[in-house]
């Protein structure tokens, strides 16, 4: 039986579905298998697929292919789905033709934060998004992430965000919300929309600026007001100050030889912050052309030399690693190196009141109150001879420095730069653009375009105004797209209580939180990885936002809902963004090439900003800095304003200066605790304005006295599991006319908090984990690094070596340019499938990270260096782990790899005692997420989940390796530098973390093995660690006296 | 005259003083009847005291289970053990249970082959005290693991995928160690009762106690032969156990002295092991021997004479960990190595400085007062001294594993250690364990060595009176 007997007939998908339907079992398949092999099938296949041509010369295998065409066109048309409408993506990798399971594909998108956007590549197995990279072909990434991007993922499939439309707390739907909104509209636009207000965070977006212009036009009493507790207002307002325009400064780090940073932590947040800190690190990358070769030295008294002094033998007494692997060809290693004498590296001075990632890597760090940077701004203009500017004394040590910060700057005009913190007031900004300019600095390492931001209003102001039209009634309809102003508002502004004076509310925002909790209506908004939109990155580079996959839930975009406020018909955030491009662009016919080329690229060409030339002008005058003690707010590093906070990952993420987790704590130094009588876990009561809020103690060395650092983001009361509870809400001290620092009374209260920490010690204890030098000292003894420890020599052993022929994997960390950032830490949690255990098991030291930041404190209490150390497995050659296992769960591979079978392990934790450098975790109780749904979806497929009883740790991401190998060796050739990247070293902003074959003299990381600064943690223990480090230089100012 | 119809009057339970091994007025049969009674006699005549350690025994070994099942429903973090310290009570009390149990190996094959007449009292209880210390120790390794269900892959099977354990690892030499101390103790403390057994059933009160007796006794009939090819049969045994006393322990100091860790890695540790696990296995002899010869009126049997010996074997084993001690903390300092200098330093400074001050008073300190005779020779004392060193000897452990751990190379992974009480539940379970298993074997078995002590009292006789001849 055929389904028809015109084969010229089309094929009618609708008789295959009533011809299989019913039939069952053997039934079905026979049928199917009539169905495939009919004539008309068979004829509109061939219409179909033409480019099945070279299938068509052999008669077998033609066959062969139309059946299986065949039987999945079937197949796809008796599913019984609905139809969904056409929205193609574009990936990045690969053609959807190459679609395999088991192959992840790439999707190229962006993620705003910081008012920009970062480029990533999005990896979607199986049409689940599981990890975010960054997109190489992004300015503001090439290739790097930071945390929040990497922790994004963990937010789509976060079962607590808002799933559905809700009304009054009762489910409602879109086609509802979209009634009651353009009823309510209809009603406003009869006098030109007053009373409706519309309340956004930063806005980036090119189509919902559009948009808003066409609102704008349509209903020209409607006001846009703007507010995010962390923006970067003061940058808008400072260059207003400076140049009279909202421009954006765009810095050129790769051009600057001297940096110096106004409490600017520009290597932790704003929109360029992942391009900045690879620019600042290749200016500070250092290397030589010394290859690394330690000799036992002959005067050592240590014992490692067994009977009469050994001979110098320049190879066989090297490093276990090089010694079966040819050393680097002096060439390469040349032409990659610079000799010593002419090795340089840039210099930063950082002024900050609380210790810093920036402040960490500062050749010169100088303890200021926030309050008082203004005066060294002042005094560092007028020192650099900025015209109307006094210097102002603030009573430190930088004071005396400041003469000898000039003249460096000065010493390299044109090739410096002077960077003001975003949460610095704006005149601090505008001197800073003056000093720049001063110093001949504009359109070498800064440059000014037109700001990112689509309405760059004084966001304070415009929150004002909103809620002082709230309170006189003058609000009708509110509507607040994205953000949480119930928690985030200063308290001062009472948002709460003026909101409920407005008719009608209504509130876009993926969680159900404080906000919603006051609204008449909520919709869920749609997560950035399943929807369309577009956003701007640091430099202005356009992204046009893609999505992985249908939106979980009934999420919607900004976009969406002002579709309907501009009276348009209800659109999908698909049409909306393509039809503002398609209008953007005048050649219809060249559209699609040009749509899809943007969506591949993750960029679209041609749309960075270009800069402007301007003249900076001094501000009138300097806020005064606060008298007595102060309390400075800033943004956390983890959960940033609160919208992370149910963000588990992020949660439990250690801050790199506290190492804590799960809490916001108050920052003091160890002479204001003192003072105060107060030590770690105490809580204390800030007092500030009339209002006051209790925080426990963190004493942090290196903090400013007489200040104390809040962070914001804690402290809430709604919104998921994991948001409400924790901490304490600083915005509840908050004031909108001192939104950064305020004065304030710190009181003992004599209760305590409980604060889980991963690190418990804080310095390096006599010991020498990091190796530190200054370039000078380098320069004159390359060999530093391995003075302390020495390197145990070959011929000590009485075991064969083993020949590591094949490939030989090895990792090298520059210390020296590992900001500490962390962001190794989430990217791997992401790709590894690593757990969420709480702050009780975090505070027992149960964390499940793979790769940890250690931090020290280093000198002098008040004024420490502070140094960072990623610590990831070392795998050992010679492992302690392996050595006690009783089950041999943990082996060694032939290429060097410590391997954990994690279905071998019965978790006797024995190579955990045994690990000197404790990179093992154990899954003491069940911490994987067996029962939510949702998270099945985050989840890495390549990456066992592991279960209770099993110890886990870092594999140098073996799945990465082995599909890089099987993808080699189906091509016959060996496995290329570059082509294999763990996760920590993919996200890593600074590329301090590489990994490579150690076999392949070319391979980046057998060069960086090579180099004078090179060495293993605890080598001296003869692990032979594989992971080695690069030792930490300083380039300090030889005329100021301290570092 | 027939022994059974005969009317023996046992002499008073008198400790006869620590010159003495028995009691006077002591015949082959009053020593029968006497040791007998304890377990032929009524239910209702078991001494109160008994009945009272018997039921808080009872009681406190439902910790065990409760903590056990909780254990392995919710998996090994219900304990405190964390990173770097990754063990914590659970090794502690394994290596203390196991110590505790080779005093009983001592004096059953090593005072054997010495032929140390005084140990003929006390080998049977204390063989018991070691297969059930064994026993409570064996429980941990399999308690302790993160997927208990799996501990069987320690052991050398033949497994489908002829994946054998790693033999490198310490912890599979323990499975060795321990299933071989376990076999031959049990082995040895059972060949020991037979005779024993073959008493009981030939004076056994009731049917079932005949019954049950006869069974385990082995057909044995007392015959010439029988008893020559049994005392080859102990002596080969003894020679058999007598190196277990050094090897089990050794190789139970393997776990820590093969790995890196400071405060491990240090070969002292198995004759310093050995000395210790004699220490507390005698600390635990007298705990357990002074109560009961009191509530089942054995002074006589078991005199000052044995608490005496017990006491300077404590001593002297005493020394040696002291000695252990301080060679550990001397070459700590010599060797110059900053982790071990750290590491010792730690010990007594750091945030476990009290456990290390109890240490030093329990192990070091106090046992100094048993060089005064007259405090060896008071009894409350010695139980008391007893106690003391039995947590003396868990404290090292605690010292030895705990705070070794908690700081070591890298500062940034230094923790602290805090039992939860789990880990307390379970080390107060498997105490109540054994007592439970103690006080019924007490009860249900011949406690003393019947034969062996006519054996010592003919040996007593013979000296005396070299001529008589004592017919039984």
């Amino acid at each position: 039986m055929t389904i028809g007997d015109n084969p010229s007939k089309p094929l009618d998908i609708s008789k295959i579905r009533a011809k299989l339907d019913g039939s069952k079992g053997p039934q079905y398949w026979k049928s199917l298998e009539e169905v495939a092999g009919s004539e008309e099938v068979q004829a509109f296949l061939e219409d179909e697929f033409p480019n099945r041509a070279p299938d068509w010369l052999d008669p077998v295998s033609r066959r062969t292919a139309f059946k299986v065409m065949a039987a999945s066109l079937a197949l796809a048309g008796v599913s019984a789905c609905t139809k969904q409408p056409k929205e193609l993506i574009v990936p990045y990798v690969r053609q959807p033709e190459d679609f395999l399971p088991g192959k992840p594909l790439f999707y190229a998108t962006a993620m705003p934060m910081f008012g920009g956007a970062i480029g990533l590549l999005a990896e979607s197995h199986l049409g689940r998004p599981t990890k975010i990279e960054g997109n190489p072909d992004h300015p503001g990434s090439l290739g790097a992430t930071d945390h929040f991007a990497q922790a994004s993922v963990l937010d789509l499939w976060d079962p607590d965000r808002s799933q559905t439309v809700t009304r009054y707390g009762d489910i409602s739907n879109w086609v509802n919300f979209v009634a009651a909104l353009s009823s309510a509209r209809d009603v406003l636009a009869l006098k030109n929309g007053e009373g409706l207000r519309i309340l956004t965070e930063t806005v980036n977006s090119p189509t919902v600026a559009d948009l808003f212009k066409t609102i704008k036009e349509n209903l020209p009493a409607v006001k846009w007001h703007v507010w995010e507790p962390a923006a970067r207002n003061t940058v808008t307002r400072g260059a207003q100050l400076a140049f009279g325009r909202a421009v954006e400064p765009v810095y050129h780090f790769e051009n600057a030889d001297v940096i110096v940073s106004l409490d600017s932590d520009f290597f932790s947040h704003g929109p360029g912050h992942v391009r900045y800190a690879r620019d600042w690190a290749d200016q500070r990358r250092i290397r030589t052309n010394i290859t690394h070769s330690p000799q036992p030295k002959q005067d050592r008294q240590e014992g490692y030399q067994a009977g009469p002094a050994a001979p110098l033998r320049n190879q066989a007494a090297t490093h276990s690693e090089e010694d079966k692997s040819p050393s680097p060809h002096p060439a390469q290693v040349q032409a990659e190196g610079k000799p010593l004498s002419e090795a340089d590296q840039n210099r930063m001075y950082v002024f900050e009141n609380a210790p810093s990632i920036t402040g960490g890597l500062a050749d010169h760090r100088f303890i200021v109150k926030a309050s008082q940077v203004g005066q060294i701004a002042q005094s560092l203009a007028a020192a650099l001879g900025v015209a109307g500017v006094q210097a102002a004394q603030t009573g430190t040590p930088a004071d005396a420095a400041i003469a000898m910060v000039a003249k460096d700057l000065q010493a390299h005009k044109g090739r410096c730069l002077v960077i003001a913190g975003d949460f610095q007031p704006p005149e601090v900004h505008a001197l800073a653009h003056t000093m720049n300019q001063a110093l001949g600095n504009a359109g070498k390492t800064v440059a000014y375009i037109e700001s990112l931001d689509a309405n760059p209003v004084d966001q304070v102001e415009s929150l004002k105004e909103l809620v002082g039209d709230m309170n006189g009634g003058k609000v009708d309809t509110l509507l607040i797209l994205g953000g949480n102003p119930v928690y985030t508002v200063p308290a001062d502004l009472d948002f709460a209580g003026a909101m409920k004076k407005v008719k009608l509310r209504m509130h876009l925002g993926a969680y159900d939180d404080e906000t919603s909790l006051l609204c008449h209506w909520h919709v869920p908004e749609a997560h950035y990885l399943e929807t369309w939109n577009d956003a701007r990155g640091y430099d202005g580079t356009v992204t046009i936002m893609q999505p992985l996959i249908d939106p979980l839930y009934d999420g919607k975009t900004v976009a969406e809902v002002l579709t309907i406020v501009a009276g348009k018909p209800d659109q999908s955030a698909h049409e909306l963004v393509k039809g503002y491009w398609q209008g953007r662009h005048n050649d219809d016919a060249d559209f699609t090439p040009f749509w899809q080329t943007s969506l591949h690229d993750g960029i679209v060409k041609g749309t960075a900003s270009t800069p402007v030339d301007l003249s900076a002008k001094a501000p009138g005058s300097i806020p005064p800095p606060v008298q007595g003690f102060e309390v400075v707010f800033r943004p956390d590093s983890s959960v940033w304003d609160g919208r992370f906070a149910n963000n588990g990952w992020l949660q439990e993420m250690p801050k790199t200066i506290t190492t804590l987790t799960w809490d916001n704590t108050v920052w003091v130094s160890p002479r204001t605790a003192e003072k105060l009588g107060v030590g770690n876990e105490d809580v204390v009561e800030i007092k500030a304005s009339g209002r006051s809020v209790k925080g426990a103690i963190w004493v942090v060395p290196g903090h400013a006295d007489e200040s104390a650092t809040i962070q914001l983001g804690y402290g809430r009361s709604r919104g998921g599991r994991l948001a409400s509870g924790i901490g304490y809400n600083a915005n509840a001290i908050r004031t909108s006319n001192a939104l950064w620092v305020i004065g304030a009374d710190l009181r003992k209260t004599g209760d305590s908090w409980r604060l889980a920490s991963v690190q418990h010690t804080q310095t390096m204890e006599e010991r020498e984990p990091i190796r530190i030098a200054t370039l000078a000292e380098y320069k004159k003894n390359p060999m530093f690094v391995n003075e302390s420890e020495p390197v145990v020599p070959q011929y000590l052993t009485l075991y064969p070596d083993y020949k590591y022929e094949g490939y030989k994997w090895g990792m090298s960390i520059d210390l020296d340019t590992c900001t500490g950032c962390g962001t190794c830490v989430i990217a791997c949690q992401a790709e590894n499938n690593i757990a969420v255990v709480g702050k009780i098991e975090v505070r027992k030291g149960r964390h499940m990270h793979w790769i940890r930041v250690d931090r020290y404190f280093h000198g002098n209490l008040d004024d420490p260096e502070l140094y960072f150390q990623p610590v990831p497995c070392m795998m050992c050659e010679n492992a302690p782990c392996e050595l006690v296992c009783p089950v041999a769960a943990t082996v060694h591979s032939g290429e060097g790899l410590n391997q954990m079978v994690y279905n071998r392990c019965v978790g006797t934790r024995y190579c955990s005692n045994n690990c000197p450098y404790k990179v093992r975790r154990f899954n003491f109780l069940l911490y994987s997420d067996w029962y939510t749904q949702s998270l099945y979806g985050v989840r890495n497929p390549d990456v066992t989940v592991r279960s209770r009883g099993v110890m886990e740790k870092c594999s140098y991401c073996v799945q990465r390796i082995n599909s890089a190998k099987i993808e080699a060796e189906r091509e016959e050739r060996r496995v290329r530098d570059g082509e294999i990247t763990p996760a920590c070293a993919q996200a890593c902003p600074t590329q301090a973390i590489v990994f490579g074959d150690i076999n392949d003299p070319k391979s980046r990381v057998a060069q960086l093995k090579a180099q004078p600064r090179k060495y293993g943690l605890l080598q001296e223990l003869s692990t032979r660690p594989r992971t080695s480090y690069l030792g930490r230089l300083t380039n300090p100012n030889s005329e100021i006296e301290k570092g | 005259m027939k022994i059974e119809e005969q009317e023996h009057v046992l002499p008073p339970p008198v400790d006869p003083g620590p010159d003495k091994v028995i009691g006077p007025g002591h015949d082959f049969v009053t020593v029968t009847e006497e040791i007998s009674n304890v377990v032929l006699q009524p239910l209702k005549k078991t001494p109160k005291e008994w009945f009272g350690a018997f039921v808080v025994a009872f009681v406190v070994m439902q910790l065990l289970f409760i903590s056990a099942t909780w254990l392995f429903y919710k998996g090994v973090g219900v304990w405190g053990i964390m990173i770097p310290v990754a063990w914590g009570f659970a090794i502690v009390n394994f290596v203390w249970w196991i110590g505790i149990g080779h005093a009983g190996t001592l004096i059953s094959a090593i005072l054997l082959l010495l032929k140390q007449d005084w140990r003929t009292s006390i080998n049977r209880f204390s063989e018991a005290m070691t297969l059930f210390a064994v026993a409570c120790a064996g429980m941990f390794p399999v308690l302790h693991t993160g997927r208990p269900w799996l501990a069987y892959w320690l052991l050398p099977y033949p497994s489908s995928m002829w994946l054998w354990p790693q033999p490198r690892s310490p912890l599979i030499w323990d499975v060795f160690a321990v299933s071989t101390y376990a076999t031959v103790s049990l082995l040895f403390w059972y060949v020991g009762l037979v005779p024993d057994l073959a008493t009981m059933r030939d004076k056994a009160k009731t049917q079932w106690q005949k019954v049950i007796f006869g069974m385990l006794c082995l057909g044995w009939r007392g015959s010439a032969r029988h008893w020559s090819r049994y005392q080859m049969a102990y002596l080969l045994l003894g020679g058999l156990a007598t190196p277990l006393v050094v090897s089990v322990h050794t190789v139970v100091s393997f776990d820590f002295a093969i790995s890196i860790v400071p405060g491990w890695h240090t070969t002292i540790f198995p004759p310093y092991f050995v000395a210790g696990a004699i220490y507390s296995g005698f600390a635990m002899v007298l705990s357990l021997a002074i109560p009961a010869r009191k509530w089942f009126n054995l002074e006589d049997l078991i005199t000052k004479r044995h608490l005496e010996c017990c006491a300077k074997l404590m001593l002297g084993t005493g020394l040696i960990v002291a000695y252990g001690y301080s060679m550990e903390a001397f070459i700590s300092w010599y060797s110059g190595d900053i982790y071990e200098r750290f590491m010792y330093w730690n010990r007594i400074t750091g945030p476990y400085g009290v456990c290390y001050a109890l240490l030093i008073t329990c192990n070091i300190a106090l046992p100094q007062l048993l060089w005064i005779r007259k405090l060896r020779l008071n009894v409350k004392f010695l139980f008391f001294m007893s106690l003391v060193v039995n947590c003396g000897m868990w404290l090292e452990r605690f010292v030895i594993v705990i705070v070794s751990l908690h700081r070591d190379f890298l500062p940034s992974s230094w923790g602290i250690y805090i039992p939860t009480k789990w880990d307390w539940a379970t080390l107060a379970g498997t105490v109540g364990f054994f007592l439970t298993m103690m006080l019924l074997f007490m009860r249900t078995l011949p406690a003393i060595s019947i034969f062996e002590v006519r054996e010592v009292l003919h040996h007593l006789e013979k000296e005396e009176s070299p001529g008589l001849e004592v017919v039984s």
